[in-house]
């Protein structure tokens, strides 16, 4: 890596936000917040999910009109009326959720909005000559005749920072830029980044990972429910001092997970073969065995089959070949229903579309899945004063902080949501656990108590299959890892004995050609 | 059976496509900003009222035609006002379009004329032999002219942008609102060409509800097509084919259910949209819009 140049104090700011507060209805998002860029730096914006980070940025670019506050780019002040502004003034933003179209090649999204001279003619030859060289000159390797949907993601994000260099822009904001990408793509991001810096420009850096802010910051900036609550050096602070700034509390950083004793195997998958839903093949003959007392992590780069991993082993999704078993009973294309007779819960990745119907109360919500359960109904009908009463141990239990059962889910923050969702799939006391994903976007609160009940869970002798993007949490629970690539399990490792850029390599498919075939760590 | 597919088969098809590229153009066009557009019937209908009422007060159909353009790029402002401006519902939209747009023309006819099926005789466009009128080559030159502006200008990115994408086409400061607008207006004004052809075009009078569905199977065409200029060109072309043949086979007194014949186009649209024939690909940001506020 680059050697991290200290910018001096005596560079000027190029963005300065001060007192900046912005609320929507019902929530402050920017409740005071000051932040100041200097030149030539690589500033991180550091905060929980939810802390307010884009809603700053978006306020910065425009497209949020501020309550309070006073913006300053190059000294002067600023309100910019809507992102093209913010460009003129030389911003430049890598969206969180790219703002790139698919159906476009690299050229078409690059210059689209600032096509060039103002004939009626598109030049198609002449900008991908433009985009070539300008790609050329900052090292970002691309095609700009590559269609966009066919480039991996890491790809797809250079293409945003090639748009955001093409329109001139010096200070470049990246919102958790490696949120989608492996570890491997992740240091080739850094490496633009210094690049970029060395050649004068500035970045601010969003992220809510300690490890990024230490690994590509010169400066950090402390955000806390919408408040600034520190500005540091990086080279001069600690990650538990950065995790108490920003949680507001001191944190776990892990989770106490004595060592696993695992018992039978409880789930066991052979040689699925699944089709995903635009037709394409998802899962080329998967393999897995999932024991009693164990958390089997499966690690991956998101769109490699996750989803239609979870969703067959779920029930939603047929396989075209292959065979699950649930303890002794062959389950293979089963229903949902089935299954939880048989003793699978499952928390879904996507809480609201799956986990949650968003406008019942919380006692419906509890009740979903369950209707058969004999705790809550007698022959057809509900009884409802024991599903109060179970809805209410639970929320004490799980600590889902609402007014009263009768609350509607949508009100409720996105680390409640999925503790009611844990409530309920954990109370039916399962023997095999299907969680994907289960802290995504949720507080960092939240994701202890998460963490805890998965191993608990483990404990008490039940399977608990981990799916997640975050090799992070993959890598704090897991007895097991098996990474999952184009639809296969490409590597067994186990936990503690194997290290992020191990596991990178082969996230990103490569690593297995050295060691032929899948091999097991240790 | 030697003459039938004959010369005239082929005319006819023309005769019976063209008034459909009009609408079917209009359609991609709408769509591909984004803007789904059930009402081109509705816009049709005002469009050959409006034609036949301009002819028959100007004295010339080429007054009749500007008249005709003019009345349904009004109509097709008030969707773009609904769709674009109030983020309405865009089928609730199309669908009252559609029914003012059988109305309105109703309730004129009666007001002006005292007639409630038709409008009196009008002169027609000038024909240009083979019983085809003038608007027939307009409408073949019309297509190659919208895949140009669509795929090799500017303009035509930027509405491939808004209808794809509309928040990252706004992040890049294109100002979606006016690209919708402006393709729904031009809808509007081809659908109303499309109408005019049918009134002062085809026929010398407007009558009642004559568009008779034409508007929709041009919506079928822009899906039959994949959104792309010359497929629906393709489209319009079978769709025209099917009508002719189902006229030739009357005329000839076949002992075919003519109405079979004319259920195809339909038949096959559905079977076009199972996705059993190919991927349906409409623009991704179709009904969606620029802000989430
Ligand atoms: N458009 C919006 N309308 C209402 N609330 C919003 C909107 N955007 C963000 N919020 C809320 O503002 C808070 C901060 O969100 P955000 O800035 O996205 O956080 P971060 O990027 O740090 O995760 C959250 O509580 C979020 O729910
Ligand atoms: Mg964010």
């Amino acid at each position: 890596m680059a050697h991290p140049q200290q910018p001096g104090a005596d560079a000027p700011p190029v963005i300065e936000m001060l007192g900046i507060v912005k609320r929507f209805p019902g929530v402050v998002a920017n409740d005071g917040i000051d932040l100041v860029v200097l030149r030539g730096e690589i500033h991180a914006l550091l905060g929980e999910n939810g802390a307010g980070k884009s809603t700053l940025m978006n306020v910065l670019f425009g497209l949020y009109r501020p309550d309070e506050g006073v913006i300053r780019v190059d000294g002067k002040p600023a309100a910019f009326a809507g992102p093209r502004q913010a460009v003129g003034a030389g911003l430049g933003m890598v969206h969180q959720h790219f703002m790139l179209i698919p159906r476009f090649s690299v050229t078409e999204n690059v210059i689209l909005g600032a096509e060039g001279n103002s004939t009626l003619h598109l030049d198609r030859d002449a900008a991908e000559q433009t985009v070539g060289a300008l790609a050329e000159e900052y090292g970002l390797r691309v095609d700009p005749r590559a269609k966009l949907a066919d480039l991996p993601v890491g790809m797809q994000q250079r293409v945003e920072i090639l748009r955001a260099l093409y329109q001139g822009s010096r200070t470049l904001i990246l919102d958790e830029p490696t949120a989608l990408l492996t570890p491997q793509e992740v240091d080739e991001l850094y490496a633009v980044l210094h690049r970029l810096r060395e050649g004068g420009g500035t970045i601010i850096f969003i992220t809510h990972k300690l490890r990024e802010v230490a690994a590509i910051s010169d400066r950090v900036t402390v955000i806390r429910r919408g408040k600034t609550v520190g500005t540091r050096i990086t080279k001069e602070t600690t990650a538990p001092e950065l995790a108490e700034l920003m949680v507001g509390r001191e944190v776990i950083l892990r989770v106490e997970r004595p060592p696993a004793s695992p018992g039978e195997p409880v789930l066991v998958a052979e040689n699925l073969v699944v089709t995903g839903s635009r037709g394409e093949p998802a899962l080329r003959g998967l393999d897995l065995t999932l024991r009693r007392g164990e958390i089997l992590g499966i690690c991956g780069v998101e769109g490699n089959g996750q989803t239609e991993l979870v969703e067959t082993l779920a029930g939603l999704r047929r396989p075209d070949s292959g065979r699950v078993r649930l303890k002794d009973q062959d389950v293979t294309g089963q229903d949902p229903i089935a299954l939880r007779r048989a003793g699978l819960s499952y928390i879904p990745e996507d809480r609201h579309n799956r986990g949650l119907v968003l406008d019942f109360p919380l006692t419906e919500n509890v009740l979903l899945g369950n209707t058969e359960a004999a705790a809550f109904s007698r022959g057809w009908r509900i009884l409802r004063g024991a599903l109060d009463a179970i809805t209410r141990r639970l929320m004490r239990v799980f600590d889902v902080r609402a007014p009263s059962p009768q609350t509607h889910a949508r009100a409720l923050s996105g680390g409640n949501q999925q503790k009611l969702i844990i409530a309920r799939e954990l109370h039916r006391e399962p023997d095999a656990l299907l969680a994907a994903q289960p802290t995504r976007g949720v507080d960092v609160g939240a994701i202890e108590f998460v963490h805890r009940q998965l191993v608990r869970e483990r404990d008490q002798g039940r399977g608990v299959l981990l799916i997640s993007f975050d090799l992070d949490e993959i890598l704090d629970l897991s007895d097991r890892i098996l990474v999952l690539f184009g639809g296969r399990i490409v590597g067994e490792f186990v936990s503690g004995r194997v290290s992020r850029t191990e596991l990178g390599l082969r996230m990103g498919g490569r690593g297995e050609e050295e060691r032929g075939g899948v091999a097991v760590a240790d | 059976m030697d003459d039938f597919f004959s010369f005239d088969l082929l005319t006819a098809t023309l005769r019976f496509s063209a008034p459909l590229i009009f609408a079917a153009m209009g359609g991609l066009l709408c769509e591909r900003a984004g803007v789904m557009n059930i009402a081109l019937e509705g816009f049709m209908l005002v469009g050959a009222f409006a034609a036949a009422a301009g002819t028959y007060y100007a004295e010339t159909p080429f007054a009749g035609l500007v008249a005709g353009m003019a009345a349904a790029m009004l109509a097709a402002t008030i969707h773009a006002f609904w769709c674009v401006t109030l983020r309405g519902d865009q089928i609730v939209a199309g669908t009252a379009i559609n029914l003012l747009g059988v109305g309105i023309p109703a309730f004129l006819l009666q007001r002006i004329w005292g007639t409630p099926g038709g409008s009196p005789q009008v002169e027609r466009l000038p024909g240009i032999g083979a019983g085809l009128n003038v608007l027939v080559p307009v409408a073949l030159v019309l297509v190659p002219i919208v895949h140009y502006v669509v795929y090799q200008t500017r303009a035509g990115l930027r509405i491939q942008a808004a209808g794809e994408h509309p928040r990252a086409a706004a992040s890049v400061g294109i100002d979606v609102v006016r690209y919708r607008y402006a393709c729904v207006i031009a809808s509007g004004a081809l659908a109303g060409l499309g109408g005019a052809y049918l009134s002062i075009g085809d026929l010398s009078q407007y009558t009642n509800n004559m568009a008779a569905g034409r508007g929709f199977i041009a919506i079928a065409a822009v899906i039959f097509g994949n959104w792309t200029p010359f497929g629906t060109l393709g489209a319009t072309l079978l769709f025209g084919a099917a009508q002719a043949t189902r006229v030739q086979v009357q005329a000839l007194g076949l002992n075919v259910a003519p109405d079979l014949i004319g259920a195809l186009p339909y038949l096959l649209t559905l079977i076009v949209i199972t996705g059993l024939v190919r991927r349906s690909d409409p623009p991704a940001g179709l009904g969606k819009h620029a802000t989430a506020e």
